[in-house]
Parts: structure tokens; sequence; C-alpha cells
């Protein structure tokens, strides 16, 4: 009987960190789909540039004497600023009817982000300290106990998915992004100046990357290397979710999460595989997501 | 000075040459229809106004300033709207969203807001939530001149407004043109569609395979010149 109940426990301690840690791959997620919404971009550099951001914050933090929230806020106008130029100045260029030249630069911009990150800061893992609040948790009872990080993460992914969805279907800057996604030649026929639409919109996910950095810092360990990892994690979440909604995003990661704790608790081993398994079979079975878009 | 003012105007596709040397001229408060057959240039000729299509510099003017060489979104900022061939609504968006985002770029206080493109169109008005895909063909017309309209443009360009609809919804949305020119809207037609064109038009330019093949006043033009410079000889 005891077994058997610490057993059910242990699911269930599963299920509850499975969810949250899908928090943290919609954070992940959410930027890389609102880029390739608008514009059709694949950023094969959104893990590095997650990890980018993680460094970002780890210096400012150390700079300024801040905590990893307190320097993810000064980020986030930085990184605005920083993902809307590099749109703007590089990015923009690529697009066209050519899906390659977008690959390609992207793929060239992970490498540099890599290889720059272990010139200044070693291959040394580092960490975002945030003290009391790291080891903080909250007893749910029956034996099961929430960290206040993971808890965070996913209320703070959940918030990033609500003003995402509230800026593109409930402000003009929204409408011109789903119009220019819809028909760019059209949309600027409207006097959309789809170069600007296209840096605004990544600086909007450069400010989700801040977000997703802070608590990829602060849940474990990073290093210059790890990126592409992230990249991984962050496609299947939009594509498990279904391209084109945010909500799917979120649903996506944790599905993701979900697969990776519960394949853990069968064998520890097992959690990446399952993340990539559970991936593979929503691909099977519903190549267009667990939530499409109407219309594509 | 014309209005608006096309100037030996050459448009090429990659190689393909469309337009050879169009001169046209708009007066303020005209409308001016071109018609042809199918590949004559007419749409060539509105993408290229619009600033869909490059060109050189003083092709095309506008009280007498060269615009040939500024991007689409500067020319709709200018006051110049096209309604584009086979409606082109935002699909994503709805009707409402489709008529609120031909206001982005120009946001000029001028005769047309929502509420009197729903007068104009008052089917739009019960539909307004809709996706725009779900709206039938002629509704979708309506919708598309309603989305620029909104842009309160000085000049409108209308491309195949009543390409595949039936005569009935082009009856209804042709009787929206008076309202549209009573604003002092200045308006290009063009048409397949001979007759309804010549019905409204203050003067007719007819195309033929890029080039210019006749032009006048609707009255002054025998139904053989028109047969002859639509068809050629």
């Amino acid at each position: 009987m005891l077994i058997l109940a610490l057993e059910m426990t242990g699911w269930l301690d599963a299920l509850i960190q499975g969810i949250l840690l899908g928090g943290l791959y919609a954070l992940f997620a959410a930027g890389l789909s609102l880029i390739f919404g608008v514009m059709r971009l694949v950023n094969l550099a959104h893990g590095d540039l997650i990890v980018l951001a993680a460094y970002a914050i780890l210096v400012l933090a150390e700079g300024l004497g801040l905590d990893p929230f307190g320097a993810a806020l000064v980020a986030l106008p930085i990184m605005f600023i920083a993902g809307f130029a590099l749109q703007y100045v590089l990015l923009n260029r690529t697009l066209g009817r050519d899906l390659l030249p977008p690959l390609l630069v992207t793929f060239g911009l992970s490498i540099i982000i890599q290889n720059g990150l272990l010139q200044i800061f070693s291959a040394d893992s580092q960490r975002l300290r945030s003290g009391a609040i790291e080891t903080a948790s909250i007893v749910l009872g029956g034996g099961i106990a929430v960290g206040v990080t993971p808890l965070l993460t996913l209320l703070s992914a959940i918030l990033v998915i609500v003003i995402l969805n509230l800026v593109f279907y409930q402000t003009s800057l929204g409408r011109a992004f789903r119009a220019t996604s819809d028909d760019l030649e059209v949309a600027q026929l409207m006097g959309i100046d789809h170069r600007r639409i296209f840096a605004t919109a990544m600086g909007l996910a450069f400010t989700v990357i801040a977000i997703a950095a802070l608590y990829l810092g602060l849940r474990a360990n990073f290093d210059p290397t790890i990126g592409p990892g992230r990249l991984l994690y962050a496609f299947e979440a939009v594509i498990i979710g279904g391209v084109g909604s945010f909500w799917g995003t979120l649903a996506g990661g944790i599905v993701l999460g979900l697969a990776q704790t519960v394949g853990a608790r069968i064998n520890p081993e097992w959690q990446i595989l399952s993340g990539h398994l559970a991936f593979l079979v929503v691909l099977a079975l519903k190549p267009r997501g667990l939530f499409p878009r109407a219309l594509d | 000075m014309p209005f608006l003012e096309t100037r030996n105007l050459m448009a090429f596709y990659g190689d393909f040459q469309a337009l050879y040397g169009i001169d046209t001229t708009l007066d303020a408060g005209e409308t001016i229809a071109i018609i042809g057959a199918n590949a004559a240039g007419k749409s060539t000729y509105l993408k290229a106004i619009a600033g869909l299509i490059h060109h050189t510099a003083d092709s095309v003017l506008l009280e007498g300033k060269p615009i040939g060489l500024l991007p689409a979104a500067d020319i709709v900022k200018l006051g110049i709207a096209l309604v584009p061939e086979g409606r082109r609504l935002f699909p994503s968006l709805s009707v409402e969203e489709n008529l609120m985002i031909g206001g982005h770029g120009r946001k000029m206080s001028g005769p047309w807001s929502l509420e009197r493109v729903y007068s104009l169109f008052p089917v739009l008005k019960q539909r307004r939530s809709s996706a725009a895909p779900t709206l039938s063909g002629g509704q979708q017309q309506m919708a598309a001149i309603g989305r620029a309209l909104m842009s309160n443009p000085r000049i409108l360009l209308c491309d195949e407004i009543s390409l595949g609809l039936a005569p009935v919804v082009i009856r209804d949305i042709y009787a929206a043109l008076p309202r549209i020119k009573s604003e002092g809207t200045s308006v290009v037609l063009v048409e397949q569609d001979i007759a309804q064109a010549i019905k409204v038009a203050d003067r007719v330019y007819c195309f033929q395979e890029g080039r210019l093949s006749l032009s006048g006043r609707p009255r002054e033009l025998t139904r053989e010149q028109i047969r002859r410079a639509y068809f050629g000889a």
C-alpha cells in the first residue's frame, strides 16, 4: 500500500514538473513562433540568441549589482533595439522568394554567436544567482512541492502568450503583422512599411528571448554551446502546437515538458529521447500540429 | 497642369516589356476608364502608378511632381489608393479589420470613415466580424473598395472591379461610384466591360498590347473606333 502511494506521488510529481518545464520550452518557442508567423523566417540562431541574452543578463547583473530579475528588466529595451537593428540592417536583406538566404545567414549568425561567447566568457558553465528564490518551493502536500522558479517560469510563459495575443489581435500593430504575413504586396498598398514591421516583430521576439534567457539561467547552468539544443526544443514546441497559434505554442511546450519528465520517471536516461518521440508521434498523427490555424 | 499624369510610361517584367510609352492625364474630380483586352497592360499601368512596379522617376507625376520612384507604401500616403485585381482581402483579418487597415498609412481626416463605408455598403456592417474569405465575391469587392476608401484617397485606382461578378452585383457596385465621385475623388477604372466603363467615365483610354490605341470622350467615339482600338485592325 505504501509503495503504491509513493508510486502515485512520483507520477503526479512528474506530471506537475512536466507542465512547469513546459513553461520554459514555451518561452523558448514563443519568439520563434512570432517571427515565423510574421515573416516566414526560420531563425536558426534563435537558441544562441537565448544564450547570448543569458550572458547579457549575467553581465548586467554583475555590472550593475542587480539581481537577475532586475537585470532582465534592464535588458528588455536593449534587446528590443538589438532585434530591431538586426532585422532592419541584416535579415531584411535576406528575405525574398528564396528560402535559403535567411537560413544560411541565421546559421552563420549562430556560429558567430557561439564562438564569440566562447572567446569572451570561455567554455565554463555560468548561472544566474537569485539568492533565496532559487531554492524556495511551495509544499503542496502529499509529498509534492513546486519550486518557485519553475512556477514563475510557467506564469511568465502564460503572461507572454497573453500579451502576444493581445498585441496580435487587439492592436493596429498586430493587424499590420497579420496583414503583412497574409499578403506582402497588398500590405504595402495600405501604407505599411514591411521592413519596419518585420524589424518591430524581431524586436518583440528579442524581448521574449530575454525573458526566456532569464529563466534558462535561473533554472540550470548554461555555456556557449547549448544554443542549438534550445533551438531544437523551441522548434518542436512550435510544430507540436501548430504554426501560427501562440496558445498552441504554449501547449506544444507543455507536451514536450510532460513527455520528458514522464520519460525520465520511467527511466532517467529516456528524458530527452521521450521528448523527441512525442514530437514524432504528433508529427505523424497531426502533421499541422495540435492547434493549426484555420487558414493556411 | 493635370492632377495625375503619366508621361512615356514604360514597364517591364524582367525582360518582357509590358508598357510602351503610355501618356495619360487625369484631372481633379475626373473619372477615366482604361479599357482593353486581356494582357493589354491595363493592370500593369495601375500597378506602376501605385508603386508596385519599378519604372523611371518622371514617368508618373502627381500635381507636376515626379513620384515614379516612390515605394507603394509612400504612394498611398500621397492619396493614391489601389483596389487590386482579384480583391485580395487579407484572409486572416475580419471584414472590419480589413477596412481599418486601409487607413493604416494615411491617417487623414476626410469624408471616409468606417461608418461612411458601412453606409455605402450596408451588407459589410452585417458581416463586420466575419473572416474575409467567408464573404461572397460581390461582398469581397465592396470590402476591397471600402478598404481603399479608408485612406481617404484623392485618386482611387480600380482594377477590374466587375470581374467574375453577376450582373446584378456589378450594378450594385457601380451604383456606389457616383457617391465616391461626389466627394471629389478622382477615379481611374480599369475594365474589360466596355459598356460599364463608358457609362461612368468622363474620358476613355484604350490599350492594345502595351500601347495606347485610342483616347477620347465616350460620346465622341464610335463603336467602330472602339472595336478597332480594342481588338486591333
